[in-house]
């Protein structure tokens, strides 16, 4: 209390508004230049359009992971449901038709966030337990189903929704910005957005102030769940296939990150689409940047992890 | 006896390039208590956690027994300097004896001496008149006053040359404030330095020897208690005379708003039965712990309740703070930094956050929302630097504003206020009063619970006391006095007949 105070009060405020929103940007300019100057071809259109790319599957359940966080909660069934939703695609694009696939594995993503949400607002558990439960269940029952293998789609007009362009633009992009723009008006110019900071920064006072905080939480559950399905549609449609062991594993690790170099709290209450997009991008430069280097692939998990450490030490001055 | 030991010199303090405090002297004196009085926003807070060392000063000395120090929270507490907060501080998942010894627990070698600190918490519990509460109980499960008798508490354990209290009594029924003012009679007698902050202008005339007043952050002056009453302190502080403190009473109409039949909440509230009616301000006072929260809570669907309630006519179910915001009844909470403020959500989102749907169908009309935050801060004199202020930064009278504000956005029909006025200022609780009768006039209705005898009285066209989760007695008119209220409240003078 006391360190905390000093601090809080004196720093002016929009010295933190600057720092809290800018400081990404800053980061990202830097790491370009530093790309840049290593290898030109950074900054080759395609080169870029293909960070972009690659940032899409895991940036799009960030966001969703945003509203679960900045609601006070923690989603770590994102990256298996991944596969188990990629899975059940697969498995109905084989029996029937593409559009039923999709539009199945999307509702079985909400349908699951909703009773994680079940779980943790009715059955009153804690977010992480609860999620860590369902994240190894939903992976089990992908092996299960599988054998351990693979889902290998029989119909290849699938892969033009991963690998296909809108005007030169890869479709993931395409729905990366335009669910960008879904979850940024659902969070900053909705009441329910409003309400998800309410819950996040005191549930206690929201309750009192006539919020359903259960309701609240569990649409971020159902919120992270539709992210999961729309990712589930991007990564199985890119190699025609699931994988039921590595499809999705440390995609959880991996939007948590982003979330939180994008100044999202892990305590709730705050946190920003905007940021959360920005913190995607930061971890694919690095990654394109470190295959750039030749760094070893053992070592960018180090390189990735000093980043995140930075990020929020960055934002804390 | 006139030895200083704790003295400011031109103490000033910049809030993020806003001057809070003008080069303040202050000096606290070996055996006295030291009252400290002001407005919300005086500087009151601020002055204290300088002399404390939470807050280094931005400029001015801080000279410790005649030598200058640079006080930290470290240094503060080697010196001897203890602060007692507003606002709680405690750990709410450890036993209250844990909370008393955090720090400095007692040990048997590298083992804690459970059996020696529990038996000491319970001389202490025993010395404030709380030796019912077992020091083993859980903090969590406390009640506000309580709460703050274990903060208090927590001094007396210690050895102290100065003790600064801020605001201590806001949650303390009579009965324990006497126990406390005896303890810090005691410290003083021991040569202790007492600084006392209170807007309890009563409490500090009784209690202090000197008094030293605060106005917008500049001394006005210090001085021996006994030159000064009460009017006297109170114009001091606000710079004008106050004159008729409460509004007169309103004339209520004879309809029902909301009906009570055998309503009881828990095992908190046994069979409460009463009758709010339109335009009326009903109060309702008793003890700490007499069940007035959790009927409140109980009204509005926070705790599960059973009994008949009839609103505007209709036999309705509130099963939660939601319906009966639809229906028209919102609830303002008793502690303001757990349950009422949203601390790191702004001045803005704070004011409309329950009327959103009103605001967002469904993108939220964000010019809309600014007009309604500019209204609300202009019509209740909030003070904060802009709307987009986290609220966690104003003034505990200021955050309370904002919180009415919010429940004035839903325009009720009936206001369950919960100590509306703890902590706050005398010009901001006058001005609440004014607020209070007039929107009765426009026909709204409200609950008042309050501790504060003489505004429950000044205010209020009826008085409810409750005892023990009973509803005693609901006075009228020339019966609404303190002796009767205490009465009541305390058991004396039982249940007579029904009231309604």
């Amino acid at each position: 209390m006391s360190r905390v105070l000093p601090r809080a009060t004196t720093k002016s405020l929009v010295g933190r508004i600057f720092l809290e929103r800018y400081v990404l940007l800053w980061v990202i300019l830097a790491l370009a230049v530093l790309s840049a100057s290593i290898s030109p071809a950074f900054l080759k259109i395609q080169n870029l359009l293909n960070i972009l790319w690659q940032s899409s599957f895991v940036g799009i359940i960030a966001m969703g992971l945003t509203f679960v966080m900045v609601a006070g909660g923690i989603d770590l069934s994102v990256g298996s449901l991944t596969a188990l939703v990629g899975g059940i695609m697969v498995l109905i694009i084989n029996q029937i038709s593409i559009p039923v696939a999709i539009m199945t594995g999307i509702g079985f993503g909400i349908l699951m966030g909703f009773l994680s949400g079940l779980l943790i607002t009715k059955g009153r558990i804690a977010p992480f337990i609860a999620t860590l439960g369902t994240m190894s269940i939903f992976r089990s029952v992908t092996l299960y189903l599988a054998n351990g293998g693979e889902f290998r789609s029989q119909n290849w007009s699938y892969t033009a929704i991963g690998m296909g362009e809108v005007g030169g633009v890869p479709i993931p992009v395409v729905l990366f910005l335009f669910y960008g723009v879904f979850a940024w008006i659902l969070l900053q110019h909705t009441r329910f957005g409003r309400y998800v900071y309410a819950v996040g920064a005191n549930e206690r006072s929201a309750r009192y102030a006539a919020v359903n905080v259960s309701r609240i939480r569990i649409l971020t559950y159902m919120l992270s769940g539709l992210s999961v399905g729309i990712s589930a549609v991007i990564v199985s449609s890119m190699l025609n296939s699931v994988s039921s062991s590595t499809t999705g594993l440390g995609f959880e690790l991996d939007a948590i990150a982003a979330a939180v170099i994008g100044g999202t709290s892990l305590a709730g209450g705050r946190g920003t689409i905007w940021g959360t997009v920005l913190g995607t991008i930061v971890l694919s430069i690095i990654s394109n940047m470190l295959v750039m280097l030749n760094v070893s692939v053992y070592l960018q998990g180090t390189v990735k992890g000093l980043i995140i450490i930075a990020a929020v030490l960055a934002q804390r001055r | 006896m006139d030895e200083v030991i704790l003295e400011g010199k031109g103490l000033s303090r910049d809030f993020s390039g806003v001057r809070v405090l003008f080069g303040v002297d202050i000096e606290g004196r070996r055996g006295e208590i030291h009252g400290i009085v002001g407005e919300n926003g005086a500087g009151k807070s601020t002055l204290m956690n300088i002399l404390a060392g939470i807050l280094p000063p931005s400029e001015g000395r801080i000279i410790f027994r005649g030598k200058e120090v640079v006080l930290t929270p470290q240094l503060a507490k080697r010196l001897g300097i203890i602060l007692v907060p507003q606002e709680l501080n405690l750990v709410e998942t450890l036993p209250v004896y844990e909370n008393l010894f955090l720090g400095q627990e007692m040990r048997r070698q590298v083992f804690l001496d459970r059996r020696r600190m529990i038996e000491r918490s319970r001389e202490v519990l025993e010395i404030l008149g709380i030796g019912e509460l077992d020091p083993r109980t859980m903090v969590e499960s406390l009640s506000t006053a309580q709460k703050q008798l274990v903060e208090i508490a927590r001094v007396l354990l210690e050895q102290a040359n100065v003790v600064i209290m801020d605001e201590p009594t806001a949650t303390l029924t009579e009965h324990e404030i006497e126990a406390l003012f005896r303890q810090l009679r005691r410290l003083r007698n021991e040569g202790t330095c007492v600084f006392y902050v209170s807007h309890r202008l009563r409490e500090v005339k009784e209690l202090c020897d000197r008094i030293t007043v605060l106005r917008d952050g500049h001394l006005v002056t210090t001085s021996s208690a006994d030159g000064l009453n009460e009017a006297e302190i109170a114009r001091l502080m606000v710079g004008r005379p106050l004159d008729a403190f409460f509004p007169p009473k309103g004339e209520r109409s004879n309809e029902v708003v909301l009906e009570v039949r055998n309503f009881s909440v828990e095992n908190r509230v046994k069979e409460v039965t009463f009758r709010l009616f339109r335009g009326e301000v009903l109060g309702f006072a008793g003890l700490v712990g007499s069940g007035r929260t959790e009927l409140a809570e109980g009204l509005v669907g926070l705790r599960r309740a059973r009994g008949e309630v009839f609103f505007r006519g209709k036999r309705v179910e509130i099963r939660s703070p939601e319906m009966a915001k639809k229906l028209g009844m919102v609830y303002l909470p008793e502690e303001r930094k757990s349950s009422g403020i949203i601390a790191s959500l702004s001045v803005r989102e704070n004011t409309t956050l329950m009327v959103m749907e009103k605001l967002a169908a469904p993108f939220i009309r964000h010019r809309e929302e600014q007009r309604i935050t500019q209204e609300a801060i202009e019509r209740l004199s909030i003070r904060c630097k802009s709307p987009e202020e986290p609220i966690e930064f104003l003034s505990g009278g200021n955050q309370q504003k904002v919180v009415l504000a919010r429940l004035m956005e839903t325009k009720p029909w009936v206001c369950l206020l919960d100590e509306p006025t703890r902590g706050i200022d005398v010009n901001t609780k006058h001005y609440l009063y004014n607020l209070i009768r007039e929107l009765a006039r426009e026909g709204w209705s409200f609950l008042f619970i309050s501790s504060d005898l003489p505004e429950v009285i000044g205010l209020c066209d009826r008085v409810a006391v409750m005892h023990e989760g009973e509803l005693v007695t609901i006075l009228e008119g020339a019966d609404i006095n303190e002796e009767e209220i205490i009465f009541h409240a305390t058991g004396i003078k039982g249940r007579v007949g029904t009231y309604e």
